[in-house]
């Protein structure tokens, strides 16, 4: 129990997540909610690097590669989506676009 | 090389070389071309028919399969021929009196600006009748049936701009339904039971058989034959089939499509051995239908009519026959009954023809003197249906007669009625005749003449009222009457005239099939013996001899009775030709009102009852569907948080399924 | 043994703290600040794993790169002010955020700790970290052979991502029209729905300073800094 092994590393990642997620429901500005996701991915990529570490297997980091290059691509568009919503409306936040309603 | 598939296939082509090139033949054109191909079926018939005489008794059978019509699984029927004694012996009267009945067409319907629609229906209407004949299984029998159905109401309402016709043609077609209902229950009954709707098949697999359900087959498929041969309760829409053209009321309703049932019911022998009281509801059906029809021929002032409602009456000796499982006697009065009412029919065409489409017997009279070929035959068809030896009506007749007399318990009553209707047959038979054609040339008097009661009679002084029984007058033509004082009534052409000739010598002579003299000469008996299951025993001889006579004396009182009251007018005709008789005992008015009033409520209902609940079930599943949408639509709020909460949610679920299934 | 505990633990420490400024904090460059202490803390852990290159990209692309575009976006559109904690406009969205999160922590902890301390996959013998190799070699090595299609696929993906960006960012539209939103914003409609179910706080219009996401667009004050950006 008290030596160091991969399991540590999972429950860390899974609190990380769990903050993240709350995080995500809770706040309301768009930024903020973005920056959540990133937590999120975040502590994916740690437990991905666990298990690669574990199951001594490469393929693991190169997933992690993977999702840093596709969050990043991510955060570049979703910022410019944000920038070209707050310019029309100052100050709007997560609930003001919600032209999806049914 | 076998020659049975020609039989129905030469009518059919030459159905569709009308229905294509049909106009451009034209008149006579078209006559010509639709009897040559059915002359040319005769001849194949005698070919076919010479071919099973060849074979030995037991083998008498020629079977065709051209193809599969319906492989399904376990179901499979194949489109065949089964041309074996009952079956031949049909088609030989069937063509030959179709190819007759064509020749007389040719004359008859000169001069009528449908004139090719009229051989097309009827060449069409051989083919579905010989199919049906020579099927070999059900399916092929009800697709004749069927067919024969749909050319009835096709010629019946040929001339169907008056809509009188078109209501009879589709009060022919309903009724057929209900028939059709019957028979359709009981092919389905009989591949549920055989596991096959061969002929062949059943035949093997009757004796195995179960008495109640052969009991429900063999009432079913009389439902249809009650349809089909005009049976009561479903024998209206004979009368009133009357409005088609003559040859087609000679054709269709006397000799061939009305014969079907009795067809039928003698193909599924086997099964009606083992139907028990089903055959006695069969012969006293057929009974009554006979003393009922008889009655009301009675009283019908159109020639036409009376001879309907002898047909019916007719037929119903037939069941009466087929009943009493005499199927011998049933099929010989069919083959008597085909040419001596087609002859009368006949005549009775060339007699309207010749008084200018002039149906009423009232105004006839006399006709003798400018018709004497169409009298001299017609003489032979009243001689004939009376049951006067040595002419073929009255060897059929007695045949089913003395069948009927030992058949069971009940068999002397059956025989009574019987000879009670053989006693109104001559009556109102002989009672056409001397209306036709002898008495005072009624049509030359005036009208006001004639309904004053004056009516100047060559043969007797005696006045006699002219408040005779009204009846329904002939539908449809009315408006073709150019019947005037000075009309001269003139002998036919001689492609109406041959025909009668022939069918009167076939009249006299076609008895002679089957004579009760011994065994030698029961040629039908014989013939018929490879498809019969059941060989009904005729009374001893000399039972029979004692019934023949009494048959005689029957008819020669009722031809007495009708010379004493038309004739000689001891006897004031309206006591015997009553109002209810003459409106057939309100049979259709009663189905009217049932229909209209209860029934119609009732339909009414079925109807209302499909719109509110069936109707009301569909479109309250669309309606419940859009109210709880319009409930669920709130959930869809556009904003991503809540989005984003369902997702945490679902991904907790999931999370939690999986614990679950883990081995802790 | 007892340097990788305690190296872990501080790490995580800091993880889990910068973890809960990203969501407690109110000011957006406070939460973009406590985002960098966790990817630290994260590239650490990766180092303490071996993971040697995908640390100094962490730190490289996340710390060094995304979170610089947070902090420009924060500050080119003035969304510096902090968000209004009181209220929550969507019912019931709080305790529903922490009971769902708790349930995935939970059953995230169950199946973690339940399986004894071993994961149960199978070791790989295709793409096995070798001791002696370098990572990074070890992992250009997979990267180019096994993946290199899913490798070239990112980067397109990458290259649509900035030309999607430009496009986004590129003109300035006009503000809000009010007959595209004539009930104002969604957070206004909200607005009446919470003074209408739950007792409004008197001292509600005098939230202090920046109410930019609650009430009517506060115009005065973000514009200036807009005009001067555009």
């Amino acid at each position: 129990m008290l030596a160091l092994n991969e399991t540590w590393y999972l429950v860390l990642a899974a609190m990380i997540f769990t903050i993240g997620a709350v995080g995500l429901l809770t706040r309301k500005n768009p930024l903020v909610m973005f920056m959540c996701v990133e937590l999120m991915l975040n502590a994916v990529n740690l437990t991905f690097v666990s298990f690669s570490q574990a199951l001594n297997d490469i393929a693991g980091q190169a997933i992690v590669f993977f999702v840093l290059v596709v969050a990043a691509a991510e955060v570049v568009v979703g910022l410019g989506i944000i920038v070209a919503i707050m310019r029309r409306r100052q100050g709007a936040n997560a609930d003001d676009i919600s032209l999806l309603r049914g | 090389m076998n020659l049975i598939w020609l039989i129905p296939c030469l009518p059919l082509f030459g159905f569709l070389v009308l229905l294509v090139a049909g106009r451009k033949l034209g008149d006579p054109g078209a006559g010509w071309w639709a009897t040559g191909v059915v002359a040319l079926s005769f001849s194949v018939v005698v070919k076919v028919f010479f071919d099973l005489l060849a074979l030995p008794t037991e083998e008498r059978e020629i079977t065709q399969t051209l193809f599969t019509w319906i492989p399904s699984g376990s179901f499979e029927v194949s489109i065949g021929f089964l041309a074996d004694p009952l079956s031949i012996l049909m088609c030989l009267f069937i063509t030959g009196i179709g190819a007759l009945i064509h020749l007389y067409s040719i004359g008859y319907m000169k001069g009528d600006e449908k004139y090719s629609k009229f051989f097309l229906y009827l060449n069409l209407f051989l083919a579905s009748m010989l199919l049906l004949v020579l099927g070999d299984n059900l399916l092929l029998t009800f697709l004749g049936w069927e067919g024969v159905g749909t050319c009835s109401y096709l010629l019946i309402s040929f001339w169907h701009t008056d809509p009188a016709n078109a209501s009879a043609g589709k009060k022919a077609f309903v009724t057929n339904r209900i028939g059709d209902f019957g028979f359709m229950l009981g092919t389905f009954l009989v591949w549920v039971t055989v596991g096959s709707i061969n002929y062949a098949d059943i035949g093997a697999a009757a004796p195995m058989i179960a008495a109640g359900t052969a009991t429900a087959i063999a009432l079913l498929f009389f439902l249809g034959a009650v349809g089909k041969s005009a049976q009561l309760p479903l024998a209206v829409w004979l009368p009133d089939a009357m409005a088609g053209p003559t040859p087609v009321s000679a054709l269709i309703h006397a000799a061939t499509m009305v014969t079907a049932g009795v067809y039928l019911i003698t193909r599924l022998n086997p099964i009606m051995a083992q139907a028990g009281w089903a055959n006695d509801v069969i012969a006293w059906t057929g009974a009554i239908t006979a003393l009922v029809a008889a009655s009301i021929a009675i009283a019908q002032t159109d020639i036409k009519k009376v001879l309907a409602y002898s047909t019916v009456s007719q037929l119903g000796y037939m069941f009466l026959a087929v009943g009493t499982q005499n199927y011998v006697a049933g099929i010989f009065h069919m083959v008597t009954h085909a040419f001596f009412k087609a002859l009368l029919f006949l005549g009775s065409g060339s007699v309207i023809m010749a008084m200018s489409h002039e149906q009423d017997m009232r105004k006839f009279g006399n006709l003798r003197k400018y018709l004497p070929v169409t009298f001299a035959t017609f003489m032979i068809g009243w001689l004939a249906i009376s049951g006067i030896p040595p002419l073929a009506g009255f060897w059929s007749k007695d045949e089913v007669l003395a069948g009927a007399f030992n058949s069971g318990p009940a068999g002397p009553v059956l025989w009574g009625i019987g000879l009670l209707v053989a006693l109104m047959t001559a009556f109102y038979m002989t009672r056409v005749v001397i209306m036709t054609f002898y008495g005072s040339e009624k049509w030359r008097l005036t009208d006001d003449q004639q309904n004053a009661g004056e009516l100047a009679d060559v043969e007797s002084s005696e006045l006699v009222t002219a408040d005779v029984a009204v009846s329904d007058h002939g539908s449809g033509h009315d408006d073709h009457h150019g019947l005037s004082p000075d009309h001269t009534p003139k002998e036919s052409h001689w492609t109406m005239t041959a025909p009668l000739v022939v069918l009167a010598a076939a009249s006299v002579v076609v008895g002679g099939i089957n004579l009760p003299f011994g065994s030698d000469y029961k040629h039908l008996e014989r013939w018929l013996e490879p498809t019969l299951a059941y060989e009904h025993e005729l009374p001893p001889v000399p039972v029979l001899i004692v019934l023949a006579f009494a048959a005689i004396a029957v008819a020669c009182l009722g031809i007495f009775l009708a010379y004493w009251v038309y004739s000689k007018h001891k006897i004031a005709a309206e006591k015997i030709e009553r109002p209810v008789l003459a409106h057939a005992w309100y049979i259709d008015e009663t189905y009217a009102r049932v229909a209209g009033g209860p029934g119609e409520a009732g339909f009414q209902g079925v109807a209302d009852f499909d719109g509110a609940v069936v109707d009301g079930a569909v479109n309250g599943v669309g309606a419940g569907v859009l109210a709880i949408a319009n409930r669920l639509r709130p959930i869809q709020s556009g904003l991503v948080r809540s989005y984003a909460l369902g997702i945490s949610i679902g991904g907790a679920l999931l999370l939690a399924f999986i614990v679950t299934r883990m081995n802790l | 043994m007892r340097v990788e505990m305690f190296t872990f633990l501080l790490t995580a420490a800091i993880c889990l703290a910068g973890s809960f400024g990203v969501v407690l904090l109110r000011n957006p460059v406070h939460n973009a600040l406590s985002l960098v202490a966790t990817l630290f803390g994260i590239a650490v852990l990766f180092i303490q794993q071996g993971a040697y290159f995908l640390a100094a990209i962490q730190v490289i692309v996340y710390a060094g790169a995304i979170v610089i575009l947070f902090l420009f976006v924060i500050m080119l559109l003035g969304v510096d002010r902090a968000e209004g904690f009181d209220r929550e406009p969507i019912l019931g969205q709080r305790p529903a955020a922490l009971a769902a999160g708790v349930a995935i922590l939970g059953l995230s902890l169950t199946a973690l700790l339940s399986v004894g301390s071993r994961v149960t996959g199978q070791a790989s013998t295709l793409a096995a970290i070798d001791g002696a190799e370098p990572n990074i070699n070890a992992l250009a090595k997979v990267l180019f052979t096994d993946y290199v299609f899913a490798f070239e696929i990112t980067s397109v993906l990458l290259t649509v991502a900035v030309v999607g960006a430009v496009v986004l960012a590129r003109k300035a539209g006009a503000a809000i029209d009010a007959e595209e939103f004539p009930d104002g914003t969604a957070a206004d409609l909200l607005q009446v729905r919470y003074e209408a179910t739950e007792v409004a706080d008197p001292e509600l219009g005098q939230l202090d300073d920046g109410n930019a996401s609650d009430s009517e667009p506060s115009g005065d004050d973000t514009e200036t800094t807009t005009e001067a950006l555009r």
